[in-house]
């Protein structure tokens, strides 16, 4: 066979086994976590953040759209997951650009190759953009601001850590 | 023609994000507004199979928990049938079930298969539906007091609506006096809730119960809820708000009660009439 038909056939299989993976972690086990309270990370968002950076744009939107409303389902929350990861999906590039500058424009990015701050930067803006969405519709009134970005920092840095631990523990560099 | 059909196509990730958009945001929308939420719930039949698999694996790490609280019921129901003197049982026969409620309700058990607290609009989902009887707006309770109520029903499911819902209002008053207010919840504490507009004039002390109000055609009078925390007056320094400790944890559930008014439809027809 073809390799590069190999290796998009795997990203494709990889991609979607990501997909059904991540929606029954998060419901079944990571929405359970309730620290202090309050507290649940949202690691499906991995989905979204490791998504091939050079493929098919509308394919990719439908794509996070489908993965927050199956969470929608299973957390009786209407459409809020779905538009947080509709939008951070649709600026995804920007951030791109901005954390990974000229790798990015010249398509030859990797993630598990850019150095540590890019990287930081790349998944910090996301992960805050999504959750501030996020909670901003959950609670759906102004009144509530200081719980809204109480609520953004501290679920956002327990995805952060999260999403760190989960890229180094499947990373593919074999040393 | 030609030109739109190009604008459509350079265009299209971009009318693609908005369409898609205004989707979302309608079903949220939906979700905001009471008895609305038509399309997106967790009352269906994958989402309401898949939490149903996992709650089997679930159930035994508090199977313990749910035997004691299963004890002490019937630990009180023998208590309450040994006080019973044979009059009394004559009567009681007349009743579908439980026999410290005026009025006739019928309970069933169910299980609770999802249950989120962490959230300000917060949902339960149980195995029981419209097969086994259930209806929109049956009151959901336990042994140590009321969860919510019956909200969204399919085949096989129920949804309902947690009293940790700021959409949640519910009937209950003192048990010593009949002050009566809402039962609302202010989205902080899953183990605190809070009893608006009781009047001033009501004797409140630390440790009083609060039990539901029977004003409603959901509960019947007499269900236990809470003890009083600690109360503040409102701003218009004529009504109490109250904290309440619940006896129910939350966070734990587990089984319940489903609970039917069955004489639900005569009383509304009845009320209908004045209108």
């Amino acid at each position: 066979m073809n390799p590069l038909k190999t290796l998009m056939s795997s990203s494709i299989f990889s991609n979607i086994a990501r997909f059904i993976g991540l929606i029954f972690l998060q419901v079944l086990v990571l929405n359970n976590i309730n620290f202090l309270g309050y507290i649940n990370p949202y690691l499906y968002f991995l989905f979204i953040l490791l998504y091939p950076f050079n493929s098919n744009r509308s394919l990719f939107l439908l794509l996070a759209f489908l993965l927050g409303i199956s969470i929608d389902l299973f957390e009786d929350s209407g459409g809020i997951h779905a538009t947080a990861c509709l939008v951070t999906a649709f600026i995804r590039p920007q951030f791109l650009r901005f954390s990974f500058g000229i790798s990015y424009d010249h398509q030859t990015l990797r993630l598990s190759a850019t150095p540590f701050g890019a990287r930081l930067s790349y998944i910090f803006l996301m992960v805050m953009v999504h959750h501030f969405i996020l909670f901003s519709l959950e609670m759906f009134s102004f009144s509530h601001i200081l719980l809204i970005l109480k609520k953004t920092i501290f679920s956002g840095i327990f995805t952060i850590i999260l999403v760190f631990l989960s890229l180094s523990l499947f990373s593919k560099k074999y040393r | 023609m030609q030109q739109i059909f190009n604008f459509l196509i350079r265009n299209k990730n971009n009318i693609l994000f908005l369409l898609l958009l205004a989707l979302s945001i309608f079903f949220t929308i939906q979700t905001h507004s009471f008895h609305k939420s038509r399309f997106i719930s967790s009352a269906n039949f994958v989402t309401g199979g898949i939490y149903n698999w996992a709650n089997n694996f679930q159930t035994y790490l508090h199977l313990d928990e749910y035997n004691n609280r299963l004890l002490e019921e019937n630990n009180q129901l023998r208590n309450m049938l040994t006080n019973l003197n044979v009059k009394d049982t004559a009567v009681v026969k007349n009743h579908l079930d439980s026999t410290s409620f005026s009025g006739d309700y019928y309970f069933r058990s169910a299980t609770v298969i999802n249950n989120n607290y962490s959230k300000i609009d917060n949902y339960l989902t149980i195995n029981k539906g419209e097969v086994d009887g259930i209806a929109p707006e049956f009151g959901v309770v336990t042994s140590k007091g009321i969860i919510g109520i019956v909200d969204r029903v399919n085949d096989h499911f129920s949804r309902v609506i947690s009293i940790l819902n700021s959409r949640s209002k519910i009937n209950a008053q003192l048990s010593k006096t009949n002050h009566f207010g809402s039962l609302v919840w202010n989205g902080k504490d899953p183990n605190v809730v809070q009893l608006v507009d009781v009047p001033r004039q009501a004797p409140l002390e630390k440790g009083d119960t609060i039990i539901t109000g029977g004003r409603s055609l959901i509960f019947p009078k007499g269900l236990p809820i809470g003890s009083v925390k600690d109360f503040s007056l409102d701003p218009t320094q004529s009504y109490y708000t109250i904290n309440i400790d619940l006896f129910n944890d939350m966070t734990n559930i587990g089984y319940v009660y489903i609970i039917e008014n069955v004489n639900r439809e005569e009383i509304e027809s009845l009320e209908d009439i004045d209108e």
